[in-house]
C-alpha cells in the first residue's frame, strides 16, 4: 500500500473518463443500436427486414473498406482523447493543499487549503463501483468551490481520505506504517501510477480473476463503515420498517391520499376523465418518489471516527462523508406532526461546504439523520456535538424537544406573546449551554436548534410596531446557509436585550477558546 | 430634537442596549440621499398611476396616486429621525449595529467573523462625499451595512476593521 498523499502529483484511475463518460457512451450505443435494430433482429431471430439502415447503405455503395476505417479512426480518436485527458488530469495532496490539475485545452488548476476542508465525501455510483471505483470530493466553504477526484480506486480513496483528514487534524506527520510505505513506493509513485492503481486491486502474477471477483464482491457487501476506524457502540441504525414508515408519512402523502380521493370521487360520479388522465403521471412520480427516498436511506450509518463523524448511506449508489470537528454551524432537530405518534425526529445542519451529491433521502446533503428515536437523537448529537453530553445537557435537549413550557431550564416567552403565537408561545424560548445556544419552537412541528457559538456569524434582535406593543421582540442568530434558521419569533423585551448580550459575548469567548479547525494538533505546536 | 421625538408615542418603551457608550451616527448629510431616492420611488409610481388614471382611464390608480403621495411625504417627514437611528460602535471584540425606529434592529458581529468589507458610493452619495460600508460575514443574513459614512470616515473605519479582524481571526 502507498499512500497517494506524500506530496507528488497523481494520476486517477485509469478508466476515469470512461466512468465519467459513462452516459456518452451509452447514448451512442443507443444510437447505434436504433439504427440497426431491424438488422439486429435479423441476425439474432431469422426475422426478415425491410432495408434502409445504413449497413445496407454502405453495403450498397461497396464502401466497407472506408466504414470499417472510418470507425477505426473513430475509437482511436475516442481512445486518444481519454487517454490525454487521463494523463494531464492529475492531483497532488501535500501537508498545506489539495491541488488537482485538469483539462486539455483549457487547463484548469483547482487548490483547496487543507485546514480549511468542510467535508470528505466517497461517492460510489452504482457503475463504478462495480469496477471498484470511487469518487472523493473534498468541500471547502464557497459557491461550487469542492474539489473533485474521480475516479480512485475504492481502497485507494479510503486510504486518501485518511491522509487528507489527518493533515488537515493539523497532525503533519503521517503515522509510522504509511511513512514507510510511502519511502518504498516513492521512486515510481512520482512517475507511473501506483500498483493497485488499476481495475486490479493488486497487481502481481499472484493475481487472478478469481481473487478480482471476489475483491469486487467484498467491497460490494462490505459495510460502509470500517469496523475499526469507528466504535461499533455509536452507530445509529435506521430499520427499514421505520424508514418506510417515515417516508410515507409526510405531506407528500397527504396530498396524495387527497388527489386519490378527489379522482375517485369524480370517476364514481362522472364527473370527467380528464382528472384521471392528469393524475397518472403524478402517481407514477410518486411511486419512484418514495422508492428513491427509501433505497437513498437504506444501509444509512454514522458513527464517530478521530477525524470527524462519518455519515454513509445507499443502496445501490452509496456515499460516505466525514464532516470534520468544528465543520457544523448549525444543528436543527425536528418531528413533523405526521412523526408525532412514532417518535421520530428529523436532524439537518447548516455546513459551510456542500458536497455536490445528494444526501440521505434523496434530500440535500445537509439532512444527517434521516429518521430516529429520542435515543438516537441523542446519539447523534452526542457525535455532532462533543463535548454537549452532560447530565444537564441531555435534560436540557430532552426537554427542549419534548417539554410543553413552563419552568424548565429554557427562558420562554412572556404569556403576551399568545397575541403572535397562539400555540406555540409556552415552547418558544432560548437557553445557553457550554457554548451552544438552544432555541426552542413550534407546537405543531416541533424543533430544537442548536448553535455552536463558536461557530456563530452575527447575532440581531428586532421590535417592530406590534411586538413593540406587546413588550415583545424578535431574535435571529446568523449562521452560514442551509435548511436550518436559527430565529426565536417571540421574546421578551428585556430577555432579548440579555440574549443579545450572552450570545455576542458567548460567541466572543468560545471562537476564542475553539481549536476544533485543528483539531488534533498538540497544544503549543498552533501556528 | 426634543420636540420631534414627541412625535413617536411613550420613547421610554423603545428597546436599547442598556450599558453600551456613544453610538457614533452617521453623517447628517446622509439625509439628502434617503429623501432623493424615497422622492425618485415616489415619482416613478405617482407617474405609473397617473399613467393609468389618464390612459386606462382607472379611478382606482387616482386613490392609488393619492395614498402614494401621502405616504412619500410621510417618509420624507421621518427621514432625519431614520437617519439619526441608523448608529453604531466598535466594542472590544465586537461591531455592533442599529437603526431602524419603527422597526429597530440591533446585530453584534464579531470581528473575527469579518469575510471582507465593502465601500460602495452611489451617484449622490458621491456628490456629497459619502459612502456605504457593508461587514460581510460567511452568513448571508448579517446585513451590516453602514450608510452615508464620510468618505475618510469609512475608509479609516475599513482598514480599522480589517486590522481588528486580522487579530482575532478565528477562520470559519
Amino acid at each position: 500500500m502507498t499512500t497517494l498523499a506524500d506530496g507528488e502529483w497523481h494520476r486517477l484511475h485509469p478508466a476515469s473518463p470512461l466512468l465519467r463518460g459513462g452516459i456518452f457512451i451509452v447514448a451512442v450505443l443507443g444510437f447505434i443500436i436504433t439504427n440497426l435494430r431491424e438488422r439486429l433482429v435479423e441476425v439474432f431471430f431469422g426475422v426478415p427486414r425491410y432495408g434502409g439502415d445504413p449497413v445496407d447503405e454502405i453495403l450498397a455503395r461497396g464502401a466497407v473498406g472506408w466504414a470499417l476505417l472510418a470507425v477505426v479512426v473513430v475509437l482511436l480518436l475516442i481512445l486518444t482523447v481519454f487517454y490525454l485527458s487521463w494523463r494531464m488530469h492529475t492531483f497532488r495532496v501535500t501537508a498545506e493543499v489539495v491541488e488537482v490539475r485538469s483539462g486539455m485545452l483549457f487547463r484548469s488548476n483547482r487548490r483547496a487549503r487543507v485546514d480549511r476542508i468542510q467535508g470528505v465525501n466517497i461517492v460510489r455510483p452504482l457503475i463504478p463501483r462495480l469496477f471498484g471505483a470511487a469518487k472523493l470530493e473534498v468541500s471547502v466553504a464557497g459557491q461550487d468551490a469542492n474539489v473533485q477526484l474521480a475516479y480512485l480506486g475504492s481502497s485507494l480513496a479510503d486510504q486518501l481520505r485518511r491522509d487528507i483528514l489527518r493533515l488537515a487534524s493539523g497532525l503533519r506527520q503521517p503515522p509510522p506504517a504509511a511513512r514507510d510505505a510511502a519511502r518504498d513506493a516513492a521512486p515510481d509513485a512520482a512517475l507511473s501510477p501506483p500498483p493497485g492503481y488499476g481495475l486490479a486491486p493488486t497487481a502481481g502474477a499472484s493475481y487472478s480473476a478469481a481473487t478480482a471477483v471476489a475483491d469486487r464482491a467484498r467491497d460490494f457487501f462490505a459495510p460502509e463503515l470500517d469496523p475499526d476506524a469507528a466504535p461499533p457502540e455509536s452507530v445509529v441504525r435506521i430499520p427499514p420498517g421505520r424508514l418506510i414508515g417515515s417516508v410515507i408519512l409526510n405531506g407528500f402523502t397527504v396530498f396524495v391520499v387527497l388527489a386519490g380521493i378527489a379522482l375517485t370521487v369524480s370517476v364514481v360520479a362522472g364527473v370527467s376523465d380528464w382528472l384521471l388522465v392528469a393524475f397518472i403521471p403524478t402517481l407514477i412520480a410518486s411511486v419512484s418518489f418514495y422508492f428513491t427516498r427509501v433505497t437513498k436511506s437504506l444501509r444509512y450509518s454514522i458513527a464517530g471516527t478521530p477525524d470527524g463523524v462519518r455519515v454513509g448511506f445507499g443502496l445501490l449508489t452509496t456515499s460516505n462523508e466525514t464532516l470534520p470537528p468544528g465543520r457544523i454551524h448549525a444543528i436543527g432537530v425536528s418531528q413533523p406532526l405526521l412523526w408525532r405518534p412514532s417518535g421520530w425526529w428529523q436532524v439537518r445542519i447548516n455546513t459551510a461546504g456542500h458536497s455536490s451529491t445528494k444526501g440521505a433521502a434523496g434530500e440535500a446533503n445537509t439532512t444527517i439523520l434521516p429518521v430516529g428515536t429520542l435515543a438516537d437523537v441523542a446519539r447523534v448529537l452526542e457525535l455532532i456535538l462533543p463535548g454537549f453530553d452532560s447530565e444537564e445537557q441531555q435534560a436540557l435537549i430532552e426537554r427542549g424537544l419534548n417539554s410543553k413550557g413552563g419552568v424548565d431550564g429554557y427562558t420562554n416567552a412572556p404569556r403576551r406573546a399568545a397575541w403572535l403565537h397562539p400555540f406555540s408561545w409556552r415552547r418558544t424560548g432560548y437557553t445557553v449551554s457550554n457554548g451552544t445556544a438552544l432555541l426552542r419552537r413550534g407546537v405543531i412541528a416541533r424543533e430544537l436548534v442548536l448553535v455552536p457559538l463558536a461557530r456563530l456569524q452575527s447575532v440581531a434582535i428586532s421590535q417592530g410596531p406590534l411586538t413593540r406593543m406587546l413588550h415583545l421582540a424578535s431574535a435571529r442568530l446568523h449562521t452560514v446557509a442551509g435548511p436550518v434558521t436559527a430565529d426565536l419569533g417571540v421574546v421578551d423585551a428585556v430577555e432579548a436585550l440579555v440574549l443579545f448580550d450572552r450570545i455576542s459575548s458567548g460567541a466572543i469567548s468560545s471562537a476564542l477558546s475553539d481549536t476544533s479547525h485543528h483539531w488534533n494538533q498538540p497544544d503549543g505546536v498552533a501556528e | 430634537m426634543k420636540s420631534r421625538e414627541k412625535c413617536v408615542p411613550d420613547p421610554a418603551e423603545r428597546m436599547d442596549l442598556s450599558d453600551v457608550g456613544e453610538w457614533k451616527r452617521v453623517s447628517p448629510r446622509y439625509v439628502v440621499v434617503e429623501t432623493a431616492g424615497t422622492i425618485v420611488f415616489g415619482l416613478v409610481l405617482t407617474g405609473a398611476a397617473t399613467a393609468l388614471w389618464l390612459l386606462a382611464d382607472a379611478q382606482w390608480a387616482l386613490y392609488a396616486m393619492v395614498a402614494i403621495v401621502v405616504i412619500t411625504a410621510a417618509t420624507v417627514a421621518f427621514e432625519p429621525r431614520r437617519v439619526r437611528a441608523i448608529g453604531y460602535q466598535l466594542r472590544e471584540d465586537d461591531l455592533i449595529f442599529r437603526r431602524g425606529i419603527m422597526f429597530t434592529r440591533f446585530v453584534s458581529v464579531p470581528y473575527g467573523r469579518m469575510q471582507l468589507v465593502d465601500i460602495t458610493r452611489g451617484p449622490i452619495a458621491r456628490w456629497l462625499g459619502l459612502a456605504d460600508l457593508k461587514f460581510v460575514t460567511a452568513a448571508a443574513s448579517s446585513g451590516v451595512l453602514i450608510p452615508g459614512l464620510a468618505e475618510a470616515d469609512a475608509e479609516s473605519l475599513r482598514d480599522r476593521l480589517v486590522e481588528l479582524a486580522e487579530s482575532r481571526r478565528a477562520g470559519l
